[in-house]
C-alpha cells in the first residue's frame, strides 16, 4: 500500500473562484436583461453599453463560471478516480492564478470595447495565447495525473476530460487565428463565409466541449456518488462518449442555416444534430436511470434533486437543439429570443444547477462535515427552479411571437408590422425575464450563506490522506479497447484523430471555396474611412443585436432587400453576420438609407435613438460625436488586412488617410443642411460605413 | 450551387464514400466490442466512483 493525499485546496479555490466569478457573471447577465427594457440602464457610459457588456456577460458565465466550476470537478474526481493527487502543485496553482488572470483580463478588455467580434471569443489575441498556454498546462497537469495513476482503467469520466482538453484546444487555436494590428487589436485570419463557418465550428463545439462533455464526466462521477449506486449502464456509457464525441463536432453549421454558408455544409450539421440526438439521451438516460430505486431519496437530497434537474435539463436542451436545426424550425427561431431561451436552459439548467450539486457534494466533504443546512439548499432549490421557469417561458413567448410578426403579410402582400412595433410588442417579456434571472441570483445567495456556514463549523482538510497499491507493470491483456483505455497517451491521440476527422471534412472544403466561390466583380474592399467605422462597430459590439445577413425569405427581402450573397463578405475580416436580432438586420443598410437624408438619419439616430425611432430600446452613442478617428492606425489597419489577403495596393497603407478625409468631407457636406461636425470625429466613420453597407452589389 | 466548389476537387465522389465508410466501420466496431466486452471488466468500472477504496483513509472511517 502507497500512502499519498489529495490536493483539495486546488479544488476549493477553483470552486470559491466559479461562485464570486458566477455572481459577477449573473449580475452583469440581469443587467443587459434589464438594459432591453430601460436602455438608460448604461447610465450613459460607453463602457457599460449592451454591446460590450453582453460579451463580458457570456465570457464571464462561460469561461469563469463554468470553466472554473470545470476544473474543480475535474480535479476533485479525477484525483480520486485514478487513486492520485495531481501531477504537479505548481502547475496546478499555475493553472488556477493563470486562468483568473484571463478572466481579469477579459473583465478589463471588453467594456474597453477591446474586442475580436467573434462571438464567445472576443477576447484578443494577447489574451488568446495567454488562453492557450493556460489550457495546456491544465492538459500537462491531467495528462500527467494520468500517467502515475494506481488505478489501471480509466473510468468513463475521464475519458471525457481527456476529449475536453484536447478538442477545446483544437478549436481555440484554430477559431482565433487573427493578424495582430497593434496589441488588443486584430482582424481575424478567415473571412466572410469560411470565418463564419470556422467561427460556429468553434461556438457549437465550445458548446459541446466546454459546457458538456466536463460536466457529463462530472456527472458520471457524481451522479453514482451522491446516489450511491453504480451508474446504470458502463456500456450506454461508452458508446455514449465515442458517439457524442465522435458527432457533435459536425453539427457547427446548423447554427447558419439559410445563410450564404453552402448548402452542402448546411445539410450536413442538420443531419448530424439530428444524430445527436441518440448519444445525448443514451447520456440524460443513463444518468436518470442511475437512480432507479434510489427516488425516495431524491426528495430529500438536494445535491440529487439539484443533478435530477440538470440531466433533465440536459435532456430537454439536447432535444430542442436538434429539433431547432431543422430548416422549417429554424426559420422562425434563428436570430430571435427562443435561442436565448434555449441557452438558458443549459446554462441555467444544466451547467448551472450540476455546479450547485457537486457544489453542495464536495464542500462538506473537504471540509469534513455535513451541510449546515438541507432546508436551506432545498430553498435555493426550489427558487432556482422557479428562476429558470421564469426566464425560459417569456423568452420561448417572446420569439415566437417576434418571429410571427417579423414575417406577417396583409392581404395587399405589404408587411404588417415594422419592427419597432414587434419589438414593442414583446418588451413585457423582457422584463419578466429579468425577474426570472433575479430569482436565479437570490437562490445563489442561500447557497453562498449555507456554504460559508458549513466551512465555518468544519475544518478543511487541505490535503486528504488516502492509500493505494502501487500500479504493478504488468501488461494488459484483453479486447483491444481494453488494451486502449490503459494507455491514456494513445487514447488522447485516437481522440484527437475522432474529433479532426469530423473538423477536417467539414472546413476543408469550404477553404477550397475562396477559388471558387463566386466572386461578384463589384465588391470591394472598404474604404479607410469604412474600415474606421467597421472598427468601432465592432467595439461597440453592434453585431450582438444586429445582424448582417438577409436570408432568402420574402418576409426579409420584403423588410430589409435583396437577400445576402457568399461573395460579399470576401473581404469582411471578421465577418459580422450576428446570430441575434434585438434590432432589425444592416446589411442592406447602405441601400435602405442612402445619400443626405440617410447620413443624416444615422446622425440624429445614433445620438438619441428615440427621436428618430420612438420607443426604441437601443442605448445613445453620444461619445462617438467627441472622440476622434484614430488616423495613426490606418496605415497599420491597411496593412494587417493586406497580408490576410485583401487586396489593397502596395503603398496603398501611404495615401490612405488622404483618402479618408476625403471620403470624410464628403459625409460631413451631406451632414451639413443641418449639422456642422468635424470630420475627424467616430460618427463620420460609423455613418461612412453603415452608408456602404449591402450596396456593392447595386448598379452605379 | 455546392456543386460549384466540388468541381474543383479531383475524385470527389470518393470523398461521401469515405465518410461513411469511416462511420460505419466505426461504429460496428464500437458496438461488437461493447457486447463482447468482459463483464467483469464492465462490473469493475462501473462501481470505480462508489468502492470504498476509491474513498479517502479518513472517509472510510
Amino acid at each position: 500500500m502507497e500512502k499519498f493525499s489529495y490536493d483539495n485546496k486546488i479544488v476549493k479555490y477553483f470552486l470559491m473562484a466559479s461562485i464570486v466569478f458566477g455572481f459577477v457573471g449573473m449580475l452583469v447577465g440581469l443587467t443587459v436583461a434589464l438594459q432591453l427594457y430601460w436602455p438608460q440602464l448604461n447610465f450613459n457610459l460607453q463602457y457599460t453599453t449592451f454591446g460590450r457588456i453582453r460579451p463580458l456577460h457570456t465570457n464571464a458565465v462561460i469561461f469563469a463560471f463554468v470553466g472554473n466550476a470545470m476544473f474543480a470537478g475535474v480535479y476533485y474526481s479525477m484525483q480520486r478516480l485514478l487513486k492520485a493527487r495531481l501531477f504537479s502543485d505548481k502547475l496546478s496553482w499555475i493553472h488556477f492564478w493563470g486562468w483568473q488572470l484571463i478572466i481579469l483580463a477579459a473583465a478589463i478588455t471588453l467594456p474597453l470595447g477591446l474586442s475580436s467580434g467573434k462571438e464567445y471569443a472576443e477576447l484578443e489575441w494577447p489574451i488568446d495565447i495567454a488562453i492557450a498556454l493556460v489550457w495546456v498546462v491544465f492538459g500537462i497537469n491531467m495528462i500527467g495525473t494520468i500517467i502515475k495513476r494506481r488505478e489501471r482503467h480509466m473510468y468513463v469520466a475521464i475519458w471525457f476530460y481527456i476529449a475536453t482538453f484536447i478538442t477545446v484546444a483544437v478549436l481555440h487555436i484554430v477559431n482565433s487565428f487573427a493578424m495582430p494590428v497593434m496589441l488588443f487589436k486584430s482582424y481575424s485570419w478567415y473571412a466572410g463565409v469560411q470565418d463564419a463557418l470556422v467561427q460556429w465550428w468553434y461556438g457549437h463545439n465550445a458548446v459541446a466541449f466546454f459546457l458538456t462533455t466536463p460536466f457529463l464526466g462530472i456527472m458520471y462521477y457524481f451522479l453514482p456518488k451522491a446516489a450511491n449506486r453504480p451508474v446504470y449502464s458502463y456500456k450506454l456509457s461508452i458508446i455514449h462518449f465515442w458517439s457524442l464525441i465522435f458527432i457533435y463536432i459536425w453539427a457547427g453549421p446548423h447554427h447558419l442555416l439559410y445563410t450564404s454558408l453552402p448548402d452542402w455544409a448546411q445539410s450536413l450539421g442538420v443531419v448530424f444534430s439530428i444524430m445527436l440526438i441518440a448519444p445525448s439521451w443514451g447520456g440524460m438516460l443513463n444518468g436518470l436511470l442511475t437512480l432507479r430505486g434510489a427516488w425516495d431519496r431524491v426528495r430529500e437530497d438536494p445535491v440529487l434533486k439539484f443533478m435530477v434537474v440538470a440531466v433533465t435539463a440536459y435532456g430537454m436542451a439536447t432535444l430542442e437543439g436538434p429539433l431547432l436545426s431543422l430548416k422549417n424550425v429554424n426559420g422562425i427561431a434563428h436570430f430571435t429570443d427562443w435561442i436565448i431561451a434555449h441557452v438558458h436552459i443549459g446554462g441555467l439548467g444544466w451547467n448551472g444547477f450540476m455546479i450547485f450539486g457537486i457544489a453542495y457534494w464536495m464542500v462538506p466533504k473537504m471540509f469534513g462535515t455535513t451541510l449546515y443546512s438541507r432546508s436551506m439548499a432545498n430553498t435555493h432549490f426550489w427558487i432556482a427552479t422557479l428562476g429558470i421557469i421564469i426566464y425560459a417561458l417569456p423568452m420561448y413567448v417572446a420569439g415566437i411571437v417576434q418571429s410571427l410578426m417579423w414575417k406577417q403579410f396583409s392581404t395587399e402582400g405589404t408587411l404588417v408590422y415594422s419592427f419597432l412595433e414587434t419589438v414593442e410588442s414583446i418588451k413585457p417579456m423582457y422584463l419578466m425575464r429579468g425577474i426570472g434571472g433575479a430569482l436565479y441570483i437570490v437562490g445563489a445567495v442561500f447557497m453562498v450563506v449555507n456554504i460559508i456556514k458549513t466551512m465555518k463549523q468544519g475544518s478543511f482538510i487541505a490535503n486528504e490522506e488516502a492509500e493505494a497499491p502501487a500500479l504493478e507493470k504488468k501488461k494488459v491483456t484483453g479486447t483491444t479497447h481494453r488494451i486502449l483505455e490503459s494507455k491514456p497517451v494513445l487514447f488522447t491521440v485516437l481522440t484527437l484523430v475522432a474529433i479532426l476527422i469530423g473538423g477536417i471534412l467539414e472546413l476543408v472544403p469550404t477553404f477550397l471555396v475562396k477559388s471558387n466561390v463566386p466572386t461578384i466583380a463589384a465588391v470591394k474592399p472598404y474604404t479607410p474611412l469604412e474600415l474606421h467605422g467597421r472598427d468601432i462597430y465592432i467595439r461597440e459590439g453592434c453585431n450582438n443585436c444586429h445582424s448582417q445577413m438577409v436570408r432568402p425569405f420574402r418576409s426579409e427581402v420584403s423588410r430589409y432587400g435583396e437577400y445576402s450573397k457568399a461573395g460579399e463578405f470576401v473581404y469582411d475580416h471578421p465577418f459580422l453576420w450576428g446570430s441575434k436580432r434585438t434590432g432589425p438586420d444592416l446589411h442592406r443598410e447602405g441601400i435602405i438609407k442612402s445619400g443626405s437624408s440617410g447620413a443624416i438619419w444615422h446622425y440624429d439616430h445614433m445620438y438619441e435613438p428615440s427621436t428618430t425611432s420612438s420607443g426604441s430600446i437601443m442605448p445613445a452613442y453620444k461619445w462617438l460625436y467627441d472622440q476622434n478617428i484614430d488616423l495613426e492606425m490606418t496605415p497599420k489597419m491597411i496593412s494587417a488586412l493586406r497580408k490576410v489577403g485583401v487586396p489593397y495596393a502596395e503603398g496603398y497603407e501611404d495615401i490612405a488617410n488622404e483618402e479618408l478625409e476625403k471620403q470624410a468631407q464628403t459625409i460631413v457636406d451631406e451632414l451639413s443642411s443641418k449639422y456642422s461636425i468635424d470630420k475627424d470625429k467616430e460618427i463620420v466613420a460609423l455613418i461612412a460605413y453603415l452608408k456602404r453597407l449591402g450596396t456593392d452589389i447595386t448598379v452605379k | 450551387m455546392f456543386k460549384h466548389y466540388f468541381e474543383g476537387i479531383d475524385n470527389v465522389a470518393v470523398g461521401p464514400v469515405i465518410s461513411l465508410i469511416i462511420f460505419f466501420v466505426f461504429f460496428i466496431l464500437l458496438i461488437l466490442w461493447v457486447l463482447k466486452v468482459d463483464e467483469k471488466y464492465i462490473v469493475k468500472m462501473k462501481n470505480m466512483p462508489i468502492e470504498p477504496n476509491s474513498e479517502s483513509v479518513s472517509d472510510q472511517n
